[in-house]
């Protein structure tokens, strides 16, 4: 009974607040409601029994990843009527994208009704090996069957952020920068002195 | 809670919902009051730092300050800038509050008093605070104000900063336990320095990372010696500068709320949590949520110490700490005592 009405209350609000994501006329609402989205998707996913996936979906996507949509979309300030002007201009590629989704749905479908995987049953019982938790089951096959993939899949991040640092880092000659341990050893003697002037003399700098 | 319930008649459905139900609300109510004492004892410690009395009119010692303080608030006008944007400028209070008491769902005050004991516990506490920088975005871009903006940028960078080497100190201590629940976290800490000492801090090899989390759990709940988002000789009072009435205090409760959760999760992952400092017999007649009451006082006793004595970062300082210093010190953290339970645990 209740996993029937989580089910929907989930399942309706993730619909719902993506619809709303790609309807808004706010880019900033719109970044809002992809956040609700993605904490209604995380919660059909611990209904499913799938709680580890549940939880990086949050960590990784609400945490990190809708942050930084929010900060970019923040700063920009993009006005959203000059993007809407070119509606004629790319509604042949709007097409396409979106046969190409109906196309991947229909196969999704069907792949389910074949039902030769059995990833997990809709009412979560049997989505992990019996006596395991997510995280060991997940982590017995990253780290057991599938160590090459997963171990390539690092190597090849690694190398995209190696790539990024390497894209944006520039030597700029005309910028000092802070040398902390010089500014920590620095003492009051090296910067400062004691003078006792006479009066109507001064000091000389 | 569930089968007590069940013994006075109930379905098991219908005891299911009761038992959580009033679980949350025995974690809420309790918490609220805590929160409104932990104010005032903030206070109070903050003053005698300082030489001075701190609140002491209202009530026997100053004691019901936070409650006048609350019906203060409770009575002024909600102003609602003009230009914010209304309908985000008034949910981002209650997105800080809600958020800062979701995460003591699984926080176990004793062995068996905790609302959820789920195995991804940790992951949900981790997942949970890396939302609590939302309401803080939230209100600085709805205030439609300079300063309040400024304010939520900080905000954002400085969680997201911290929140990478909070990670990383956190699997240094799930690669120790063996476990991500937190429950079996604390059980994991029995005898665990010297055969005597409960608790991952007296190992060698975490405690410089428990360290590196007392410093990263202040900038995570933008505490002094990090508190640049709020930062009044810069920012007005960042991003709550528009705010008035119970949107303030929500903010407030919000964040002391947080400020307690670090320190639960201070006594709860390096500390032993509900398991008493010493692990002797004698010492387990003392309920274990009086020992983790202790703890989490003690720690809040250090937040505050660390507020009324040190002055505040730099922006730069600040950014530097967290990556140049703390991740790849935590990284480093997290290849030795893998290395170290590979060659000892797991005898490779």
């Amino acid at each position: 009974m209740i996993h029937v009405f989580a089910f929907y209350l989930f399942a309706v609000l993730t619909v719902g607040s993506g619809a709303i994501t790609i309807l808004s006329r706010n880019p900033v609402h719109s970044v809002l409601w992809l956040i609700l989205a993605f904490f209604n998707a995380a919660g059909l996913m611990v209904l499913v029994g799938a709680e580890f996936i549940a939880m990086l979906l949050v960590i990784v996507y609400v945490g990190a990843v809708a942050v930084l949509f929010l900060f970019v979309v923040m700063m920009l300030n993009i006005d959203f009527a000059e993007l809407r002007a070119g509606f004629i201009k790319n509604f042949p590629l709007g097409v396409l994208v979106a046969v190409v989704l109906l196309a991947e749905m229909v196969l999704g479908i069907g792949a389910y009704r074949a039902g030769a995987m059995e990833l997990g049953t809709p009412d979560g019982i049997g989505a992990t090996p019996a006596g395991m938790t997510n995280i060991e089951a997940i982590g017995a096959l990253l780290y057991g069957r599938y160590l090459f993939l997963f171990e390539a899949a690092g190597i090849i991040l690694l190398i995209a952020m190696i790539g990024a640092i390497v894209l944006t880092l520039r030597q700029r000659s005309d910028v000092r920068g802070q040398n902390i341990g010089k500014q920590i050893s620095r003492r009051p003697q090296d910067a400062t002195r004691n003078v006792n002037p006479e009066v109507g003399k001064g000091v000389t700098l | 809670m569930t089968a007590f319930f069940q013994s006075l008649g109930m379905s098991y459905e219908w005891a299911w919902f009761v038992a959580t139900v009033s679980g949350i609300l025995l974690i809420a109510l309790p918490l609220l009051l805590g929160v409104a004492m932990i104010i005032y004892a903030d206070r109070k410690i903050w003053a005698a730092m300082a030489l001075r009395r701190g609140p002491n009119v209202v009530g026997p010692f100053g004691l019901l300050q936070s409650f006048a303080d609350g019906l203060k608030v409770f009575l002024q006008e909600t102003i609602v800038p003009s230009a914010a944007n209304k309908a985000i400028f008034l949910i981002a209070p209650v997105v800080t509050f809600t958020v800062a008491l979701m995460a003591w769902a699984v926080i176990p005050f004793s062995e068996l008093a905790v609302l959820a004991d789920i195995n991804v516990g940790l992951l949900y506490v981790l997942a949970i605070s890396s939302l609590g920088v939302y309401g803080t975005v939230m209100a600085g871009w709805a205030s439609n104000s300079k300063y309040p903006f400024f304010s939520a940028m900080r905000a954002s960078a400085q969680m997201i900063s911290y929140e990478v080497s909070i990670g990383f100190i956190l699997i240094c201590v799930v690669l120790w336990a063996g476990t991500f629940n937190l429950n079996d976290i604390v059980r994991a800490q029995q005898g665990h320095g010297l055969g005597i000492l409960n608790g991952f801090a007296f190992n060698i090899l975490l405690f410089p990372m428990w360290v590196m989390f007392l410093i990263s759990s202040l900038a995570e709940t933008q505490r002094a010696p990090f508190d640049l988002t709020e930062a009044e000789s810069e920012l007005v009072a960042g991003y709550q500068t528009e705010y008035s009435s119970m949107a303030f205090a929500a903010y407030w409760l919000g964040e002391y709320a947080n400020v307690l959760l670090m320190c639960a999760l201070n006594a709860t992952l390096f500390f032993g949590g509900w398991l008493p400092p010493l692990d002797l017999p004698f010492l387990y007649i003392v309920p274990g949520f009086v020992w983790f009451l202790l703890k989490v006082l003690f720690f809040f006793f250090v937040f505050s110490w660390v507020k009324a004595t040190v002055p505040r970062y730099r922006y730069d300082q600040l950014m530097r700490l967290g990556w140049k210093v703390f991740l790849p010190v935590s990284l480093g953290f997290v290849v030795l005592v893998s290395g170290y339970l590979m060659l000892t645990r797991y005898t490779v």
